[in-house]
């Protein structure tokens, strides 16, 4: 078992003829991600890495069975991206784009509400189920080879910190269940929230590592959740410690703004949920250990 | 980005959002023109700088003359303007704003940002204004009215009456003022793709009307390509050169005060490595983000900007390499430093894709530089090297 996607799932590239999209279309194939559509408008009835191209989702849903979309289309085209894979009634979009305005993403929530699409992202590595050996349903940006199989789920808004930590689980040798971005946007599709009730169920899960950063509440939910519904260990890192007030990190939704939003807030609502949360981000792997120990 | 008072109050007068009367003078000439001009027996003269706490500083002069215009101008144009947001050298005033003064009976704030929570922009609004709304909502959140501004729909008039009647300004002539104020101020800001608009203090005068005395917004930089017009407000002035610099590159940089340059790629490792930096007693100087399509052009650039920060008294290269190959990386490094003559210690660490052909290339590139095999071995030696203690090889 794992969450969301598997070594089963079927997945269409939206924006597969541009650079990146090629690109990730090439290595989710490489590792056996079942790659079976791509979308790009205008360029329908070509091939791109073996993989059949469609002018619309609508028409690649139809022809391929495909249930999950990654887009990778510029970020002015994004929510409309988002919403046409909503429309084709796929059931996982992972929207990979940087630069989506944060007005279109109000939008798009206000769009996907009532339907039953799951958006992950924008802004984000994507979501990767290791399988056996080198394979992986991976649907996104990641390393797949960093990965391996195992009982640790990962949630993160954050892409280069979290390979960071999966690296560690992988040389611990816990492995990993899923792992998702969720995204480094103020508006987002799914929250850590949504993802710890999915890893809470999930069978091969046995402990989850939460990766933060500055800015927002979600951490804040996320420490209310585990207190009342978790009964799997949480470890956590928190980046931005150091971060000055009312600059942003990088990441649109990274910034302390009002007093708000601050790692050291954040790290305080999480310890006091019982969640171990590691100071300095190279022992991230060895905290889950100890959480997974401690239970 | 942000732009001036003026410049707000310009765009949102185009919206029909109340705002005194004023103009915008480059000399002290202009100054006294402009009081001339709006024909009032009172004026206030306000420095345009990027930063709150103006008045506080010196920065907002009533005058009554052309005359105390003048003075007024003279003596910010062209002076640093020192407030609690700009740090202590200030920022030079370039241009003040003369605005027709307006009999205050009672001040109110009007903001809104965006609510990560709501997935939506919220409508802030409070009877206590002129002050610090962090302050009032630390004291008495209750003092605080919000709306969610659906980002469809905007802010419905029913919803800017709840808010007009909670804050005081239900009174039947001046309750349409204080609608339309507030159902503009929200179009402006879904339209025009902002990140955050503030009237501080919005005023009820004397006379009745319900006008924007302050006003701030800032843009989502996302928005911008859709907003040419409103690109152009930009101020380059107010920003930090290095900034701009690494704008031009599509590099994330933000100075800060310490002394240690950090490249890493992706903005959450960034910023753990600046944590890691200070949990070892060191201070970093900058966050930098060489982001995911980091060629050897790009990396020689962040160098560069890292570089021309005279404090900088060593650099921590720390690279996660998914999509990124760290043989790229590796060789941008190496030609950056020869290239701008490095004179610092210089740690780096790479992990990841190609990692083996990346230290490979900094081994026998010559170059004096310590390698780290984890981020926080490299954290640990830039800050010993740093120091002067000297972190080994």
């Amino acid at each position: 078992m794992s969450i969301l996607v598997d070594q089963d799932t079927k997945v269409l590239v939206q924006g597969i003829t541009g650079k990146n999209g090629t690109f990730h279309a090439h290595h989710s194939l490489a590792c056996g991600t079942k790659v079976v559509a791509g979308v790009s408008p205008g360029k329908g009835g070509g091939e791109v890495e073996g993989v059949p191209v469609f002018d619309t989702v609508a028409e690649a849903v139809e022809k391929t069975g495909a249930e999950v979309s990654v887009i990778f289309v510029p970020a002015p085209f994004c929510a409309d991206a988002i919403c046409e894979a909503a429309d084709a009634g796929v059931r996982l979009v992972v929207a990979i784009t940087e630069g989506i305005p944060v007005m279109d993403m109000a939008r798009v929530k206000a769009y996907l509400a009532g339907k039953p699409t799951r958006l992950i992202g924008p802004n984000c590595p994507g979501i990767i189920t290791p399988g056996e050996g080198d394979q992986a349903c991976r649907i996104g940006i990641m390393p797949a080879y960093i990965h391996k199989k195992g009982k640790i789920g990962v949630i993160s808004r954050s892409g280069t910190l979290t390979y960071e930590a999966v690296w560690q689980l992988t040389q611990l040798g816990l492995g990993e269940s899923t792992c998702v971005g969720i995204g480094g946007d103020p508006v987002n599709g799914t929250s850590f929230v949504d993802l710890l009730a999915l890893f809470e169920e999930d069978p091969q899960t046995e402990g989850v590592v939460m990766i933060g950063e500055i800015g927002g509440s979600a951490e804040e939910e996320a420490a209310r959740f585990i207190q009342e519904k978790m009964t799997k260990p949480v470890a956590s890192f928190i980046a931005g410690l150091t971060a000055p007030p009312g600059r942003r990190m990088g990441h649109a939704g990274a910034i302390i703004s009002g007093g708000k939003g601050t790692a050291k807030d954040k790290i305080a609502a999480l310890e006091a949920a019982g969640v171990k949360v590691a100071r300095d981000p190279s022992v991230i792997g060895k905290t889950m250990l100890e959480a997974l120990e401690a239970k | 980005m942000k732009i001036h008072e003026y410049q707000a109050k310009q765009v949102l007068q185009r919206f029909g959002v109340a705002v005194p009367e004023g103009k915008v003078c480059a000399t002290p000439e202009e100054a006294a023109k402009a009081f001339t001009d709006l024909g009032a027996p009172l004026a206030v003269v306000k420095a345009q700088i990027h930063a709150g706490g103006r008045g506080k500083a010196g920065g907002v002069k009533l005058v009554r003359s052309a005359d105390e215009a003048r003075a007024a101008a003279e003596a910010m144009l062209g002076k640093p303007l020192v407030t609690h947001q700009t740090g202590p050298e200030g920022r030079i005033v370039r241009k003040v704003w003369v605005e027709k003064g307006s009999k205050v009976a009672k001040e109110f704030y009007l903001g809104i940002a965006v609510d990560r929570a709501q997935s939506a922009p919220v409508m802030m609004a409070s009877s206590e204004g002129g002050v610090e709304i962090e302050e009032v909502a630390a004291r008495n959140p209750e003092a605080i009215l919000k709306e969610r501004i659906d980002p469809v729909f905007g802010l419905f008039p029913f919803q800017a009456r709840r808010l007009a009647f909670g804050i005081g300004l239900g009174e039947p002539k001046v309750l349409r003022g204080a609608v339309e104020i507030m159902t503009r101020l929200a179009d402006a800001f879904v339209k025009l793709d902002c990140s955050l608009a503030e009237i501080n203090p919005l005023v009820l005068t004397e006379e009745g009307r319900v006008l924007a005395l302050d006003a701030k917004i800032n843009f989502d930089d996302n928005g911008l390509f859709r907003h040419p017009d409103v690109a152009e407000l930009r101020d380059l002035n107010e920003e930090d050169p290095k900034e701009v610099e690494a704008g031009k590159w599509d590099l994330s940089y933000i100075a800060l005060d310490g002394n240690i340059g950090c490249m890493v790629n992706g903005a959450g490792l960034a910023m753990a490595t600046m944590d890691t930096i200070k949990l070892y007693g060191g201070e970093p100087a900058n966050f930098l983000d060489v982001g995911g399509g980091a060629d050897k052009d790009r990396v020689t650039a962040a160098f560069k900007i890292i570089l021309s920060d005279p404090n900088v008294k060593g650099v921590l290269v720390n690279i996660f390499g998914g999509i990124v190959h760290c043989d790229v990386i590796a060789q941008g490094v190496v030609d950056a430093a020869r290239e701008v003559g490095l004179q610092v210690p210089l740690v780096v660490r790479l992990e990841g894709t190609n990692v083996e052909k990346g230290k490979e290339i900094l081994a026998s590139s010559g170059l004096e530089l310590t390698a780290a095999s984890s981020m926080d071995e490299g954290a640990r030696k830039i800050v010993e090297l740093v120091a002067g203690k000297g972190g080994g090889k």
